[in-house]
């Protein structure tokens, strides 16, 4: 148990962040424990932002991870509108935008990303739009509401799940993706070649290998040039092109910083005092038996609790199968593992929109699947990942083998 | 307002008055019911807001989806009245319904 003077501060009031104070509170710290965001609203959920949220059919309040009152409850005290600007690490200190000056005994940086700006001429127009915080969400709900055509930048799980939310609201959609393939960071070639086809029977017009030059105002508008001389006019843009970490708080105290905040298995930063979780951390992943930056919702939960753990401490690790999800039309892409790079992967079932999975192995491992409205294979894959089971390609292929009943033998 | 009663890991019990349209999930979670993680907010993606139903309420509430009943399949302590409170829409007709939370917490 920690015992100081001065409180537990997180800084960055996300699902890290909550999750960490969460399981500070469960695991008996009972000191002072302070959560500090910047956003100005109760910590809650993003993954809604790209999805349901921009149809209106989901008002700001019901995003939010747990109602005010629950703060009070677990006395965690929550600071809104607190701008961290710099850390003193000698002095144990968080110096706030107003120049407040918070101490610490021992903190944690669940600081998340940032969306990549676009370096095109023209990003920084008014009609162009991007997808991370609930204010980002309010405004990109509020401009498709009025209008009839946007063209997305960007082929990753944002562009596609606002171009099937943009579909769905009747827009004309546009789909610029540089990569040859849809989400090729995180899906098999079959997989992305899957998407594309059920986008483009949805109407969107997918265009591959191409990168914006330009976005010009026009009237009404803007106008997006693309490198092969084409033009596509719409009402607003969205761009989802990737996230940089906030470890710039990190970096300038001198924490080790590559790709994000370095911490080690147990979240721990280069200072043993502090943590870093979620989003925002370059972690050694005990399952990969790697170093990496996920972002996701898993992450950010399963690994706020090691360092939480960490915080108070006790030795932790972390080991947690990663798996991620996207909801694009009435289709829900589930994965299990890091399934990229793989030297063999197998078909189970049919690719088509009644659902399918593709496993992926590495010399001869099960290291990964996609899963297509298929919950029953993904949770599968994710017991048998954990479990470390053997699973046959064969075995993955065969759908009369019951993989549910090996996963729980 | 219909009211639902949630029974916590605790055994603790307690009425709530839940508004129609939300989930039982977002219920419990605006109510503080302990034990109700929800850690995909409501997406069907994971199992963490998983409850029991009452055997008095079953019928009423109904049996999931495929899609539920299949992300159901791996929760810790499946039972046969085990349902995803995410996927419970609060209504008029469900007032007064008991569910038990589950252990989620893995």
């Amino acid at each position: 148990m920690v015992t100081s003077a001065y409180p537990i501060v997180v800084i960055g009031a996300g699902q890290a962040g909550l999750q960490v104070c969460d399981s500070l509170r469960k695991g008996g710290y009972d000191g002072r424990l302070i959560l500090l965001g910047d956003e100005g609203v109760l910590p809650y959920q993003r993954p809604p932002l790209s999805k349901k949220f921009l149809t209106g059919a989901l008002q700001a309040e019901r995003l939010a991870f747990r109602p005010a009152s629950y703060y009070d409850k677990i006395a965690v005290e929550l600071r809104l509108d607190a701008r961290v600007t710099r850390i003193d690490r000698a002095a144990h200190a968080v110096i706030l935008a107003d120049g407040e000056v918070i101490h610490y005994s021992r903190l944690a940086l669940t600081t998340g990303t940032r969306v990549r700006p676009l370096p095109c001429p023209g990003g920084e127009l008014e009609d162009v739009y991007y997808v991370r915080t609930l204010a980002d969400g309010e405004r990109l709900a509020a401009r498709l509401a009025r209008a009839t055509r946007v063209v997305i930048i960007g082929g990753g799980f944002i562009g596609l799940e606002v171009a099937a939310v943009a579909r769905e609201l009747g827009l004309q959609v546009v789909v610029i993706e540089a990569l040859e393939r849809l989400m090729a960071r995180a899906v098999s070639p079959l997989v992305s070649e899957f998407y594309a086809g059920l986008h483009r029977q949805h109407g969107v017009e997918v265009k591959l290998g191409r990168s914006v030059h330009a976005i010009r105002s026009a009237a009404g508008g803007v106008n997006v040039e693309l490198d092969d001389g084409s033009s596509h006019a719409a009402d607003c843009v969205v761009a989802g092109i990737g996230v940089i970490p906030n470890s710039e708080l990190a970096a300038a105290c001198g924490l080790a910083c590559n790709n994000g905040i370095v911490v080690d298995v147990g979240a721990r930063t280069s200072d043993r005092e502090i943590v870093a979780a979620g989003d925002c951390s370059f972690h050694y992943n005990g399952f990969l038996a790697r170093e990496i930056r996920l972002e996701s919702v898993q992450n950010a939960v399963d690994q706020a609790k090691v360092a939480a753990a960490s915080l108070c401490g006790d030795s932790a690790s972390y080991y947690q199968v990663p798996w991620f999800w996207s909801d694009q039309y009435d289709l829900k892409l589930q994965m299990a593992g890091v399934g990229m790079p793989h030297d063999a992967s197998v078909l189970r079932g049919e690719v088509g929109p009644a659902g399918f999975s593709v496993f992926y192995f590495r010399a001869g491992a099960l290291v990964g699947a996609d899963s297509i409205n298929r919950p029953a294979e993904h949770m599968a894959c994710r017991k048998l990942l954990m479990q470390g089971t053997m699973l046959t390609p064969a075995a993955a292929a065969d759908q009369d083998f019951d993989l549910l009943a090996l996963a729980r033998s | 307002m219909p009211r639902i009663i949630y029974v916590d890991v605790n055994g603790e019990r307690r009425e709530c008055e839940v508004a129609a349209g939300l989930s039982v999930m977002e219920g419990a979670v605006q109510h503080g019911i302990a034990g109700i993680l929800a850690i995909c907010g409501g997406s069907c993606a994971c199992s963490t807001c998983h409850a029991y139903v009452d055997e008095a309420w079953l019928a009423r509430v109904g049996p999931p989806d495929e899609i539920e009943d299949s992300t159901l399949e791996l929760a810790l302590d499946r039972r046969p009245n085990s349902r995803l409170t995410c996927q419970i829409k609060v209504s008029s007709a469900l007032d007064g319904l008991i569910v038990q939370v589950a252990q989620n917490d893995g």
